[in-house]
């Protein structure tokens, strides 16, 4: 009895790390954004909604056309 | 002294495979730019189509066959590289170097040197490394053929000026 709610717990907590893991890899690889690195190694990443994010990021899909006819 | 375009990438493992079978091809110092670019489309599968352009986005070479499409790429390419130049301009702040653009469609990815720029596309969620590696070693090998290219070429001057000089002497002694 004490075997199987703990094996059930194990199963929820497992389910539940997964979906977190599941759903923070998604909605960060499926955001657009702009990554610019500087000669140091240091990376600004912009978002949309950000000012250079907002002048950036139709650049970027213009660039991304463009290549693709 | 740097290592070797082959010896660099073979440090690499994901590499490793790729610089084993095009080794010779990679590190051959006659390559042209138009061969860089081919090279760097064939080792990084990730890459659908590549440019090298100037600063101001003039097309050197291309992977794509549509003059016009290439044109329009290189100029995207180095409009974005300037409006990127403009997110840090606080005085005394590093340079920029590189930048990557991430639409739900696909990556676009800039690297640029003293002289060129590269730009590469690639299919949405492309190994950001992987590609930038990618870019760079190309610009490496395109600044090493003009390296070579321009000591060639110094060589060559300095033979045509000892042989005239040669020249002049013996015509001085037989006068």
């Amino acid at each position: 009895m004490r075997a199987r709610s703990a094996l059930g717990l194990l199963a929820a907590g497992t389910a539940l790390a997964g979906a977190i893991v599941f759903v923070r890899t998604k909605s960060a690889v499926e955001r657009e954004h702009v990554d610019v690195y500087f000669a140091d190694g240091s990376m600004v990443s912009l978002e949309p909604g950000s000012t250079d994010g907002d002048r950036l990021l139709p650049l970027a899909r213009r660039a991304i056309a463009a290549a693709r006819g | 002294m740097r290592s070797t375009v082959c010896e660099e990438l073979g440090d690499d493992a994901v590499h490793a495979g790729a610089s084993l079978g095009l080794g010779p091809v990679v590190a051959s110092p006659a390559m042209d730019a138009g061969q860089a670019l081919a090279d760097l489309t064939e080792i990084s599968a990730q890459i659908e189509s590549a440019v090298l352009a100037d600063h101001e986005g003039s097309v050197v070479a291309s992977t794509l066959s549509d003059e016009d499409a290439a044109k329009s790429f290189a100029e995207a390419a180095a409009e974005l590289l300037s409006a990127a130049d403009d997110v840090r301009t606080e005085p005394g702040s590093e340079p920029l170097v590189q930048v990557e653009g991430a639409a739900y469609d696909g990556s676009v990815f800039v690297a640029k040197d003293d002289r060129h720029l590269v730009a590469a596309v690639t299919k949405p969620r492309p190994t950001v490394g992987l590609v930038f590696y990618d870019l760079k070693t190309c610009l490496r090998m395109l600044e090493r053929e003009e390296e070579a290219k321009a000591a060639k070429a110094t060589k060559t001057a300095t033979r045509r000026r000892t042989t005239k000089k040669k020249t002049e002497e013996a015509d001085d002694e037989s006068a």
